[in-house]
């Protein structure tokens, strides 16, 4: 259990802070086959379209955990935006993800009996600050709307049918918008066109960095997929970013 | 607001599941308030069974005793009071009315009682309802019968039948007093008390009967057939016992010493009120053992609920780790399924009391008139609401405990969801 430092422990945002910055991070899932993890030292800069790449299996997902502060490490600092997520309480941790994380699964990201309207505002609800970043002006509803148009998804689908009744394809770019709805500073994606034929992975890929680049977001996205690699500004094999461990 | 919208929709998505389990919530919250309905009516109804009754008064016996004989016609009274006796009673200036009944008499397994027609008249029931006739008239000649509607519609009777009175109780008597048969000169309205099995005859109509027996056997080589009865004196030597109407009721405890000191015979006075807790509390037990298994079937339908959350856990951890990548904390997630508990459980409650009013308004009559039980229509009472909010408070109390697991399995999940 790290110690509850709440509200002191959130740092003011600079912009040369960097997006991520961990260093001597262990990790182990609790009694699951004793799956380990260990990051020496990583960051990522504000603004960076990062992809990490490494086959299914390898790991990803649990990294993706620990950037996102879904679980927090045995030992080590996991700073995002400048503040030690490992020392916050876990209300203010969740509350510090609602505020500055999109965040974008492989597949069934969405609510399947909400519609695709609600979804996207789902993150709105949970963070004040994410709320209060909607233009001016705006509607929540109307930015999400705008969001959905951007992301090539038809006014009739917004309140139509509930989100499970989507294509693949539909669905992933509801959970784009939701993502990038109140403008966080960073998105994590987790092989979020694997679900996809090749085609519209490009299409889908395109949008979503472009509305990212829009609002100066972080991406920090993690696939198997090397063609990826001329999208982001930098991509890392994740062995080298992290070592995997396994205890018998 | 969210919390509850999203388990609200959740649910929505898994109607079928979601409302069978309302509906056996629904049930059982039926069964629960329809016992105690039930339970009430049957109370209720029992009290009534006689009113405006002061005092019964018959041979020494014991309270209850006295009240099965002389108004559920259960049981044999040991002694009888004497006509003397009785008419001393009758001269005393408090009594506003006293009505004597004679039993011993059988028709068919129906009990005869002999009386007056002042028994028509101050025999009440169901507070203070008086007894009405469907048919006919009270009985006026020596050989009239009145009938309870039960007996009436058991064995087929109409106006003007004849009806042969046997000796004794059993249903097919041994020594039927053949050569004098009664006549149907009226028929009684359904009450739901113990008049509706008896027949009703003169108290002269129980002494003509008796006219040519002696102690329980005829005399051999006497027979007197019904047009020689008709100019004997039928004066009775004996009743069974009397219903007493009082000119003021605070005479009643009074007038209940002196009757139970009376020198002459002994006696004894009963309170009819009275009596009748002291024998409901004898069957009360059985009440008891109602209310404990309804309670238990709410007890299963909750069970029930609890079973069909946690079924349905695991396939919604993914929709868990959602909620949770877009900000959701555990205690959201804790709150959801508490909600979905409270919504399950409330809609139940909600159902079961419509359910209940709509069969019981449906099923009251017959009820009423089948097995004299009356179910007035009320609002729910203080009670009824306090146990409805106890089964809420019980449903949400038993929706911690999935939410505590789903809880537990978000923390451990995070975002990824291991199958």
């Amino acid at each position: 259990m790290s110690a509850l430092v709440p509200e002191a422990a959130v740092a003011p945002i600079l912009p040369a802070t960097p997006a991520f910055a961990l260093s001597g991070v262990e990790f182990r899932w609790p009694g699951a086959q004793g799956f380990g993890l260990r990051v020496d030292d990583f960051a990522v800069t504000r603004g960076e379209k990062l992809l990490i790449l490494g086959p299914s299996g390898s790991g990803k997902s649990t990294l993706l955990s620990l950037l996102c502060g879904v679980v927090t490490p045995q030992a080590g600092r996991v700073r995002v935006l400048g503040t030690d997520i490992v020392l916050l309480s876990g209300a203010a941790r969740d509350r510090f993800r609602a505020d500055h994380f999109g965040i974008v699964f492989q597949m069934l990201n969405l609510l399947p009996y909400a519609s695709v309207i609600d979804n996207v505002l789902l993150p709105l609800r949970f963070s004040k600050a994410r709320r209060a970043r909607i233009s001016p002006g705006a509607s929540e509803s109307e930015e999400a709307r705008r969001l959905l148009s951007r992301l090539g998804l038809e006014a009739k689908l917004h309140d139509g049918p509930p989100a499970a009744s989507l294509s693949v394809g539909q669905q992933q770019r509801v959970a784009a918008a939701r993502a990038l709805i109140g403008a966080p500073e960073i998105i994590v994606a987790d092989e979020p066109t694997s679900s996809l034929d090749r085609e519209r992975q490009q299409a889908f890929l395109d949008l979503l960095l472009q509305e990212a680049g829009r609002v100066g977001a972080t991406i920090v996205m993690v696939s198997h997929d090397e063609s990826l690699r001329p999208h982001f500004d930098r991509a890392v094999p994740l062995e080298r970013v992290a070592a995997i461990s396994w205890q018998p | 607001m969210i919390v509850g919208r999203l388990a609200l929709k959740s649910l929505l998505n898994r109607w079928p599941t979601a409302s069978l389990t309302i509906f056996g919530i629904a049930v059982s919250v039926m069964l629960l308030m329809g016992v105690e309905k039930v339970r009430n009516g049957a109370r209720q109804s029992f009290a009534d069974t006689i009113s405006g009754t002061d005092l019964i008064v018959g041979a020494r016996t014991g309270d209850v005793q006295l009240l099965l004989y002389s108004v559920f016609r259960i049981g044999d009274a040991t002694n009888n009071i004497a006509w003397k006796s009785y008419g001393e009673i009758a001269a005393l200036p408090e009594i506003a009315w006293i009505v004597p009944i004679s039993l011993g008499d059988s028709h068919r397994g129906f009990r005869v009682m002999g009386t007056t027609t002042g028994y028509f008249e101050h025999y009440r029931y169901r507070q203070g309802q008086g007894l009405a006739f469907a048919a006919g008239v009270p009985f006026a000649d020596l050989f009239d019968a009145v009938l309870g509607a039960d007996v009436a519609a058991a064995l087929g009777y109409r106006l003007g039948d004849a009806i042969i009175v046997g000796h004794g109780i059993g249903s097919t008597s041994f020594a039927p007093h053949d050569e004098k048969p009664f006549r149907v000169a009226g028929i009684l309205a359904k009450t739901g008390t113990p008049v509706d099995h008896t027949v009703h005859v003169g108290l002269e109509g129980i002494e003509a009967i008796h006219v040519d027996w002696q102690t329980g056997a005829r005399i051999p080589g006497r027979t007197v057939d019904a047009e020689q009865v008709r100019r004997m004196e039928l004066a009775p030597k004996s009743v069974t016992a009397a219903m007493i109407g009082l000119r003021s009721r605070l005479d009643a405890f009074q007038l209940q010493r002196l009757i139970n000191e009376y020198k002459e015979e002994s006696l004894s006075a009963i309170l009819p009120g009275v009596a009748l807790q002291q024998l409901w509390s004898l069957v009360g037990t059985a009440e008891t053992a109602l209310a404990a298994v309804s309670f238990m079937v709410v007890l299963t339908a909750l069970l029930g609920m609890v079973t069909t959350i946690l079924a349905t856990l695991n396939e919604r951890r993914r929709e868990m780790a959602i909620l949770r990548s877009v900000g959701a904390r555990p205690a959201t997630i804790l709150g959801l399924l508490t909600a979905e508990a409270a919504m399950l459980t409330g809609s139940g409650v909600a159902l079961g009391a419509a359910l209940l009013y709509t069969v019981l308004s449906i099923m009251r009559p017959v009820v009423d008139s089948r097995y004299g039980l009356y179910l007035p229509i009320e609002a729910p009472s203080a009670a009824d609401l306090a146990a409805l909010a106890a089964v809420l408070g019980g449903g949400v109390l038993a929706g911690l405990f999935p939410a505590i697991r789903a809880f537990r399995l978000s923390l451990a999940d995070g975002m990824i969801v291991k199958t």
